[in-house]
């Protein structure tokens, strides 16, 4: 398989699967108890994002400069920062980190 | 800095259409420049995994979802075949799915909308999105979220691209704690009580857990088996009986 077959075809892979998530009939997803997966769903998919971002590395745990922008954003969401405050204070504790 | 706010339904209806910086939109361009600086990274790093410019861009504007693209260029920078790299990109893409089932039960997309829409469906753009309350709210998220990340992603891969490493790493400037900040920064209002806590604590340690032990991708299809289940099995909190439906 030549590399343009290649990316052509994990192109039109990742698309299909983007539009598969689409596809389900909408009335599927309106039962009460749908209501309750979803919203655990929600739950479940942006914990496991912020874990992921804060120490995976490829298929490795790392502790590293990530850790300080997770342990500076939470108590500035505990004082209702505004999101912006929040996102830029984690890059400058990280950033730090780094430095030091 | 007081967030304005949608007071009332007819409100939001006259303002249907138009763009302010609500704090969807904030979020959304937020989040838009932490990962879209990234595409230096992928940029670089394709042209290193000996992709031409073009090769790089296709992946960018086509596959468009930034662990998938990193995976792809991986193998073929491990020497990997080519038919591994697609295998990689795939499964790494299987998230995608859950968002635009998730994007497809809250902002119901008809016609072209939802080609566009599942074209921008990657982890920013949901999250952005599931983040708020309001019908409105989540689709200014979607497509902020969506299409800024679309334009600052494609337009630094091909600065990474032209320029290799002349840049610089991204995660020098803190970009990688700007972006944990900001996937907490949407977790927060959901933890307002002890069942999603308790949710968000098992989700969290599961994806931890599995890291080191699924190939990249898994963990998040994991945790959000868990919390499907989770949301399964809890019996309805007001009509009793339908829990126990078997």
């Amino acid at each position: 398989m030549s590399l343009w077959t290649a990316i052509l075809l994990a192109c039109a892979a990742a698309l299909a699967t983007k539009l598969a998530g689409y596809a389900v009939p909408a009335r599927w997803l309106h039962s009460p108890r749908m209501h309750r997966v979803a919203g655990a769903l929600t739950v479940a998919l942006l914990a496991s994002l912020t874990v992921m971002n804060t120490v995976a590395h490829g298929s490795t745990l790392v502790l590293d400069a990530r850790l300080a922008a997770l342990a500076v954003a939470a108590p500035a969401l505990w004082l209702r920062l505004p999101f912006l405050l929040v996102v830029v204070l984690g890059a400058l504790a990280a950033a730090l980190v780094r430095m030091l | 800095m007081s967030a304005p706010r949608d007071r009332s339904a007819p409100v939001a209806q006259e303002q249907r259409g138009t763009w302010r910086l609500t704090p969807a939109v904030r979020m959304g361009l937020s989040i838009a420049v932490a990962t879209g600086l990234y595409g230096i990274s992928f940029g670089a790093l394709a042209v290193a995994a000996g992709l031409t410019v073009a090769q790089a861009m296709a992946l960018s504007l086509l596959m468009f979802t930034g662990g998938s693209q990193f995976a792809f260029i991986g193998v073929i920078a491990g020497g990997g075949a080519a038919s591994a790299a697609v295998g990689a990109a795939t499964l790494l893409g299987v998230r995608n799915a859950v968002y635009g089932m998730q994007m497809q039960r809250l902002l119901v997309p008809r016609g072209w909308r939802r080609g566009v829409m599942a074209q921008l469906t990657i982890d920013e753009s949901a999250a952005t999105a599931l983040a708020q309350e309001s019908p409105e709210e989540q689709r200014r998220g979607f497509w902020t979220a969506g299409v800024g990340v679309f334009v600052l992603w494609n337009a630094f891969t091909l600065a990474g691209a032209l320029l290799g490493d002349a840049l610089g790493d991204p995660r020098r400037f803190g970009l990688d704690g700007a972006a944990v900040a900001a996937f907490l920064g949407l977790l927060w209002p959901r933890l307002q009580a002890r069942e999603p806590i308790a949710l968000a604590l098992a989700c969290g340690l599961t994806t931890a857990l599995a890291i080191p032990l699924l190939p990249p991708g898994l963990p998040i299809l994991l945790a959000a088996g868990v919390g499907a289940a989770w949301g399964w099995l809890r019996p309805a909190p007001s009509a009793a009986g339908e829990g126990q439906t078997p």
